[in-house]
Formats: C-alpha cells, structure tokens, sequence
C-alpha cells in the first residue's frame, strides 16, 4: 500500500479516512475532494469517503472507487446526498449476486441519470427497476443457487442516461419488463436488447416514450393542412430517439413534409404548448414557405449571408401566416427563444447567431424588449417592406444582405458560436430556399450522381405484412411481431377435386335440395302501407273499428311483399399444420384428405348458392414465417384453376393461428356484406415451436377474435380435435363446434355452413 | 280568395343574388318552365325561391318530402267522415287549383313513385290526374313547379331519374364567395364585419374538409347561427363550437382541427 503525502492536513485526513491504495485514486482525489467539498456538507463529506473506502476493498479494482468518487458529487446535487444509502445497498446487492461486472457502468453512468431525473425519488425508482432487472435476469441451475450473472445489466446501465431521456419512469419500466419476459431465456439476445442493438428493443422504446406521438395525431394534422391552409403533402415523421450530436432539423422536399416522430409540450416562459400545437406550428411554417417562398440562388452569398436570409425569410413568412390566423403569434412566440440582449460578449464569440435571433423575436413580437437602434431601424423598414403586400424573398434578401453588412464585426469568424437561446425549433432547414449553381464544397446536400441512377431490384414475392401479438401477461401488443407471407398456393390436378365430389354424389344431391330450400326466394311482408298488394286484415279491422266508434281511422290498412336478398360473404380459413397428415381414428384416410374432401363439397354448396367466398390456408414456422396460401379469393370462379390448388393441399409446420386470423381478416374486412364470417377449420390448439407457453398464442388468438368481431366480423370454428372443449370456448367464445366422428366431416361441413347462414 | 291569401309572403325577404339569378328565374317563370335549384344545404336555396314569390307576388306552398312521403301526400285523400267520405286536395293539387308556386324541398327524398305524379303537370300538359277522384285537373295559368336537390349527401340509391330531371331548367347554388358571405351575415344578423369575417374564414377550413371526414361542410345558415349567439353576447369560442363545430361532426380529429382553427381566429 502506497502512502500518498499531502501538504495540506485537512487533505491528509480524508485521504487517511478513504484508506485506499490504488496509485490511479491518488491521481485524481484531490480534485474530486474539491468537487465534493463545493457541493456536500461536512457529515456527508465523511459518508462519502466512507463508502468510496467500502467500494475499494471490494476487490473489483480501482475502477468503481474512481467512478464513484467522480460522479457521486453531481448525483448528490442532482437527487439528493441522502440517496448515497440506497445506492450502496443497490452496490452491495450487486456485490453479493454474480453481477459485481455491471458495478462500474453503474456508477459511470449514475451521474448523467441523476441529471436528467432531477429528483431523489425518480431515482430511487430507476434503482428498483435495475434491481428488479437485475433478480429476474440472473440465472440460476437448480434453481436454489445465483451462478450466471445478468447479461443484460452492463448495457442496460450504459445506456440508462439515453433511456430516462427518452422515457418516462413508467416508461422505462414497461421496456425493461418487456425485455425480460421475451429474452430471459436468450443471452445473447438479452444483451443486444438492452444494449438497443435488436429492432423490438427499438419499437417499444418508440411505443413508450413520452410526448405526443406521430402516430397519434398524423390524421389531425391531415386534416390541419387540408382545413386550414388547403395544403396536403405526404408527411414522413423521422426518428429522434437515436441521433444524441446531430438533432436532425424539419424539412420538405418533393418526397414529403420530414417532421419528428415524437415532441414532448413545450414548457416556455409564454405558457405550455402542447405537442400537437408544436407539430402544427412546424407544418404552417412549411406551409408559409410553399405558399411565398421562391429560390434564390446561394454561390454568391457566405454562410452567414445565407443564415441572415433564412432568418429574415422565415419572420416575413411567420408574419403573413400570422395574418391569416392572428392566433398562432402566440404559439410561435411561445415557441421562439427570447435572448438577453447582453447574453453574448461581442469580444471573446461570434455573436452572430446571438444578433439574429433577437432580430427574427423583434420581427415576430411588438412587445420585445431590444433597444438596439439598428434592430429597432430594422424592424421598422421590415414592417414597412410587408404592408403593402405579401412582400418577396428577394426583398428580404436585401434586406438581410443589409442587416449583415451593418452589423458586421471582425469577431463573427471566431470559432467560439453563441448557440444558447438562438435555436428556434418550429423552423424547418431552408433547403428549398437554395439554388446552386456549382457544386458547394460546404454543402452536403449533393448526393453522388452514380448513386441516383441506380434502379431499384425488381420485387420478386409479395413482401410480407407484419401483425402484432398480443401478450396476455403484460396486456400490450408485441409490435409488428408477425411476418405473415402471402402466396398462390401450388397447383395439383383438377380432376381428383372432380373425383372426389363423384364420391360423395349421393350426399351432393341431398345438399343440393337444401340448398334449394335456402336460396334467397323468401318473401318479406312490409305492412302499414297506405297502397299496397295486399289488405292486411288486422289493421283493416282495427281502423273500421275506430271508424264505426266515430275516431279518425288508420288509412295504412294494406300491406306489400318484398324478396329478401342474401347477402353474405365468407372466408374459409384451413389450418394447414403438420397434425393433419395423421390417420383419423377409425379409418384409412388422412385428416388432410378429409378436409379435402369437406372443403370441395363445401366450395360447390357455397358456389350453388353465389355467396362470394374465399379459401386459403396457413401454418407457420415460428413467427418470421407465417405462410398465409391463396387458395381462392372471392371474386374467383369455383373452376379448374381452383380445384387444381385445392387438390395439392398439404400439411406441415405449425399453428400460429392469431397471425393467419388478422391477415385473413384485413381481406374480410373491406367486403361489402350484411353477414362476414370467417370459418376456421382447425385440428388443434395453436402452437408454434417458438412459443413454450401453451396459453399466450391462445390469448393472442382469442385477442384476434375480438378485433376481428370489432370490425364486424364473425368468426367461427370447427374443430376436429375431439379435445378441443377445453380452449375453443375460451378463444371463440360460444362460436364453436367441436366434431368428434372426423369420417364425417365432408357431410357436416357444408350442413354447418348451411345452418350458420340460414 | 282567402285560401289563396294565406299563402302569399307577406314581407320582403332579404335576399343577396349571387349571380344573375333573379332575372333568370323571372324568365323562366315568365314561361312557366319548372325550376329545379341544386346545392348544399344551407346555402340559400329555399330563401331565393321565398324571394323570387315575394317578387313575382305570387302565393307559394312548401312540402317538405321525407321518405314516407306517398303519392296521396302531394296529391291528396278521402278522408273518411261520419257519413260519408271527403276528398281533400294535398299541397300539390291546391298550388295547382289556385296558381301558386309549390316548392317541393329535398324532392330526392321522397319514394321513387311520388316524384312520378308531377311529371304530366311539369311537360306541355300542365294537369294533374287525380285518379281516385275521377278528375283530370288542369293547371291554373300562374301555377309553377320548383324542386330543390341536394346533389351531395344522398346515398347512391338516392337520386333522381333521368326522366324527371330532363323536365326542369336548374340553377346551381353553392356558398357565397366570402366577401359576399361576410355581408350575407352581417345583414341578417347585424353583427360587425370584422367579426363576421372571423367567422367565414372558419367556414371555409370546415369547408375544405368536405369529403375528408364531412359529408357537408360549414354551412351559411350555421354561420348566421354563430353570429345571432355573438350578437347576443355570447363569447365568441363558445358560440363557433356551439353552432359551427358540435352540429356537423363527432370526429373527435375533426373537432380538434376545427377548435384550433377558432382559437387561432378568434384571440
């Protein structure tokens, strides 16, 4: 152990308190001593070496003592020195548990965390969600013993400061659970989750940050450009949760209006605007620049004679949207900064940015405080320009050109930039505004010409449809969680499909004058009819009555018929999985050709009676591939081409029967129909080899149901599992029937349908 | 005649022509031509042809056809009475008898089988059958047909055969342009025109959401409505939301938007 000598006593105590080592500590604990001294008491002071002299002999090394005597004393002014205890409980757990690896990220990152939290108890809540994290995530064998360590928990403590940035506590609660109910089982997987390397981990951070969504109010702001301003362009939100440097700005090109894909209320000194208020405040700003905006070309202006345009440009175009709804002044001042005129130091910085902004606040609110003589000058001339007309950008470019050259000082090269409070974030980027003549070598707005003549690849399949899942255990969707494949099924022989409606000649025939019976020829009676076909004898009566007791009578004694149309459309979902390629009980024929059987005369009674109909089959091979196969679409003639992929049908894989339900239903859904009803042939719970609880893709399936009903659908079920009781009520409620005598399915399929529609 | 009285309109109405469509109908009234009138509800329509009665001081009787509406509602009835029974003409029939204009409002409306009665009274013929009673009634001389149809909201099923509309000349009404609006409300209300502006400018963003989410958009008659709450001293928000935004949509998108036109119109 080295002994470090410190000249000043007082020094020399708290090193001797620390009782620490490591040569690397001695490095830096006079700085940190004076840090901590600026910022705790004297009580915590000692607490502080305490715990830092704990943390050395954990024989981790020197790294969490180093880290900690470094952060804790902005955690302390962030949240709070009382925090110090439940942080060394969360250290000592650490410690004890197979997890002391994750100690150091922890206490590297615990600073920026306190910061963006703000308060003691929002941090003890991030401590408990880490912790909890850490007890779910830490694997054990047999069951009694603590032996891997979590391997999440390094990355998920690295990336905390961005996580609570983006997150509300609640937030962040739902992602980490989330993580931890789909990959616990998954290390590798785990890691890349809470480290936000996988897709997933980016969607639900997207579903749960806080702020007002795009995804939430895209059609309001729709119908924001449509009503208010006869606008309308494709709006692309773009992702702000990852780019930390470069905050990308609003912009248009003829590819669309590029907006946030979240915006938290703004909490200026001029009031709350809500999200929804900023994302309206971006979009008439682009509006403006549509509607009086014109290029001008930029090679013979500087940067900061192209930034003194745009800021001008921007104000002349605020104030004529001002004009037209005198309400959005109060929403774009709220939104603009309001700089100090003396903030900025002409001498030491560029005080351009600094100039400008206070220029475009006095261009945009009468009641700025400025009192520099040629800002006032500026504003007047400004205002002056705009009441005749609408003005143009070319006069504000003079104007500006003007402004730049009045007030230019040698201390605007400086490489020092005032930024604070110059940044108005409603304002899109101006590249509209510019044309170049030349190539720029301080733009990066020129793509490489090799680059843009490239076509892209031809598609080959159909892409697929993503649906999400529904997972019962913590009641959200699982995000676009499956991929659904659509393709024409293959095609066999017509001629068996043909064969096997021979065999069953005799039952055909009896269905056939069933389905005489049913075929829409029923008359409708619609009685009290003033003139009508026939006389409806009770009401006469009725009126003769009162007419004889000396009352005005009913004139509407007559009645009329009217034919009752059928107007039904179904859709004959076959599961499709490897179970089917089994022997029914009792026979020689596989359930496959069974079904076979049952989906032809099924197909020619529904044809007999010209309700549309639509056949497809589905299995799955875990959830990156549900195979959703056309067999025959509603508009298709029940002919060869039908027949022939009826004929191929054949069995593999698994039951993922919640996927197969949404994408059966997004073909239901559009039809025009009194009745839609969705028959699924099925002959087992849904499974897939992904999924080791039986209940969630049950849950998911009964969740299907329910949207599908929601959107007027109703589905019903035929199982062929003799077993089925069990969880065909619970996913399809009372719309179910169960066969037990599978040899006859070819004859009661049809009659279900029958009796289902009658 | 008292019958015929009581049918006359008594005061001037006010009514602001938009184009030359006065003189036009003047003409075709000169000729006896049936008029249909076409445009969204609430533009005007049954205010001009209240106007062009006043001025050609002839009596004018209203129906206004709902799906329930019969043949014997236009033309007429037994009715049945202690001993005996009573014919009783409908509005149809009387306007014919006493040479009145009879404005059937929202003809589309009624069934198919009651538009076909006026087809004999609106070519050369001008009569009316009148079947159950056995006589064949001839048309006074001033007598005039007017029909009004709003092309826009029906459903596809409702729409008028070929056969009935090749029988009538039409003028098209749509919304006034805005200067013409903001005088339109200002007169009839008595509101100021600053205001009243405020106001227009609010219906032309409800307009432009016609076919977006509103089958109509914010009429005139909706915008005369917000301006009488003004001029009674309610606030001006409240009043827009109470007259322009509940009655037209349960769009909680489109409420928002239409609000947030409001708020930035009125401050």
């Amino acid at each position: 152990m080295t002994k470090t000598e410190y000249q000043h006593p007082l020094m020399k105590g708290y090193w001797d308190r620390l009782d620490c080592g490591f040569g690397k500590v001695a490095d830096v604990f006079e700085d940190c001593m004076a840090e901590a001294l600026a910022v705790l008491s004297l009580d915590d002071v000692n607490h502080y070496l305490d715990a830092a002299g704990t943390l050395g002999k954990m024989g981790r090394g020197a790294d969490p003592v180093l880290a900690f005597l470094e952060k804790w004393p902005a955690v302390a002014a962030a949240a709070g020195s009382d925090m110090l205890a439940p942080v060394m409980a969360f250290i000592g757990a650490m410690q004890k548990s197979p997890n002391s690896q994750a100690i150091a990220p922890f206490l590297q990152t615990l600073g920026a965390v306190a910061r963006r939290l703000q308060s003691g108890e929002q941090l003890q809540h991030y401590l408990d969600i880490a912790a909890d994290l850490m007890k779910r995530t830490t694997g054990s064998i047999h069951g009694h013993h603590s032996t891997f360590p979590s391997p999440g928990l390094p990355d998920f403590c690295e990336q905390a400061p961005r996580l609570v940035g983006l997150l509300s506590i609640s937030g962040l609660k739902n992602w980490v659970d989330y993580g931890v109910r789909n990959y616990r089982n998954h290390p590798e997987r785990q890691k890349d989750y809470f480290g936000l390397q996988l897709a997933d981990s980016h969607a639900v951070l997207q579903r749960e940050r806080h702020g007002t969504l795009f995804a939430d109010v895209e059609r309001k702001l729709d119908l924001y450009l449509r009503a208010l301003w006869q606008d309308g362009d494709q709006l692309v939100p773009y992702t702000t949760a990852f780019d930390e440097l470069r905050k990308p700005i609003p912009y248009y090109d003829k590819l669309g209006m590029r907006i946030p894909d979240v915006l938290d209320d703004s909490d200026g000194a001029d009031g709350v605007i809500s999200g929804l208020d900023r994302y309206r405040a971006i979009l008439a700003h682009m509006v403006g620049h549509r509607r009086w905006s014109k290029q001008i070309i930029a090679d013979n202006y500087s940067p900061f004679q192209r930034m003194a345009v745009e800021f001008f440009e921007d104000c002349r175009i605020e104030n004529l949207l001002i004009r037209a709804y005198p309400g959005l002044r109060r929403i774009f001042l709220a939104l603009h900064p309001l700089p100090d005129e003396t903030e900025c130091d002409p001498e030491t910085t560029s005080c351009l940015r600094h100039r400008l902004a206070m220029m475009s606040r006095a261009l945009l609110d009468p009641q700025h405080p400025y009192t520099n003589p040629i800002l006032l000058e500026f504003t007047a001339r400004f205002h002056a320009t705009l009441e005749a007309g609408t003005s143009s950008t070319r006069e504000m470019a003079d104007l500006a050109l003007a402004y730049v050259t009045r007030t230019r000082r040698q201390t605007d090269q400086l490489a020092k930039v005032h930024f604070d409070n110059t940044v108005i974030d409603y304002r899109d980027d101006n590249r509209h505004l510019w044309v170049f003549i030349e190539d720029s070598d301080d733009e990066e707005f020129f793509d490489d010409p090799s680059k843009q003549n490239k076509k892209p690849a031809e598609i080959q399949s159909l892409p697929p449809r993503h649906y999400p899942e529904w997972d019962s255990a913590s009641q959200t969707y699982r995000p676009d969680w499956a991929s659904v494949y659509e393709a024409l099924h293959a095609k066999g022989n017509p001629a068996d499909i043909d064969k096997l409606l021979l065999k069953h000649a005799a039952l055909a025939k009896q269905l056939k004058r069933l389905l005489d019976l049913i075929k829409p020829q029923e008359k409708v009676r619609i009685r009290y009819q003033e003139e009508g076909s026939d006389l409806d004898l009770d009401v006469a009566l009725r009126s003769l009555i009162d007419f004889k007791g000396g009352a005005q009578p009913d004139p509407r004694i007559n009645m009329s018929h009217r034919t009752d149309g059928r107007n039904i459309t179904v859709l004959l979902l076959l599961d499709l999985s490897e179970s089917l390629n089994e022997k029914a009980a009792g026979g020689q024929q596989t359930i496959l050709e069974l079904s076979q059987e049952a989906v032809s005369l099924l197909a020619w009674a529904i044809d007999c009676l010209g309700d549309p109909c639509a056949i497809a089959g589905f299995h799955s091979n875990t959830r990156h591939e549900v195979r959703y196969q056309h067999i025959k679409g509603f508009s298709e003639r029940w002919d060869d081409t039908v027949k022939a992929r009826l004929a191929a049908m054949a069995a593999g894989w698994s039951t993922r029967m919640g996927a197969a339900l949404r994408h059966a239903g997004h073909y239901l859904a559009p039809r025009r129909a009194d009745k839609k009803i969705l028959l699924l042939l099925t002959d087992g719970a849904p499974a897939d080899i992904d999924v080791s609880e039986p209940d969630h893709l049950r849950a998911d399936a009964r969740k299907a149901v329910e949207e599908l009903a929601a959107q007027g659908i109703t589905t019903f079920c035929l199982s062929l599992d003799p077993k089925a009781d069990e969880y065909v009520r619970e996913i399809f409620g009372n719309h179910w029937r169960v066969l037990d005598r599978i040899e006859r399915l070819p004859e009661q399929l049809p009659l279900l349908y029958l009796s289902l529609t009658r | 005649m008292s019958n015929k009285d009581q049918y006359l309109v008594k005061t001037e109405p006010f009514y602001q022509a938009q184009g030359r469509e006065v003189a036009l109908y003047e003409a075709a009234y000169g000729a006896r031509l049936p008029v249909m009138v076409k445009g969204p509800t609430g533009c005007g329509k049954s205010r001009f042809i209240e106007y062009m009665a006043w001025k050609l001081n002839k009596p004018l009787i209203t129906v206004a056809c709902n799906e329930d509406m019969t043949a014997s509602d236009l033309v007429g009835r037994y009715l049945l009475e202690a001993n005996g029974t009573r014919w009783l003409d409908g509005p149809l029939t009387t306007a014919a008898r006493i040479g009145a204009i009879c404005y059937l409002d929202e003809i589309v409306e009624a069934r198919q089988d009651t538009t076909v009665v006026i087809h004999p009274l609106t070519d050369h013929r001008r009569v009316l059958p009148l079947d159950k009673k056995g006589e064949l009634l001839e048309a006074h001389a001033d007598f005039q047909l007017v029909i009004s149809y709003n092309p826009g909201y029906q459903s596809l099923m409702k729409d008028l055969k070929q056969s009935t509309k090749q029988r009538f000349t039409a003028f098209s009404f749509d919304y006034p342009p805005p200067e013409l609006e903001i005088g339109i409300i200002s007169r009839e209300t008595g509101l100021a025109e600053g205001t009243v502006a405020k106001l227009v400018t609010i219906g032309q963003t409800g307009r432009n959401l016609k076919g977006h989410g509103l089958d109509e958009g914010i009429s005139t008659r909706l915008l005369v409505h917000a301006a009488t709450l003004i001029k009674r001293g309610v606030d001006a928000g409240d009043a827009c939301r109470m007259a322009l935004v509940q009655p037209i949509t349960d769009d909680p998108d489109i409420r928002a938007t239409l609000e947030h036109a409001i708020d930035t119109t009125f401050i």
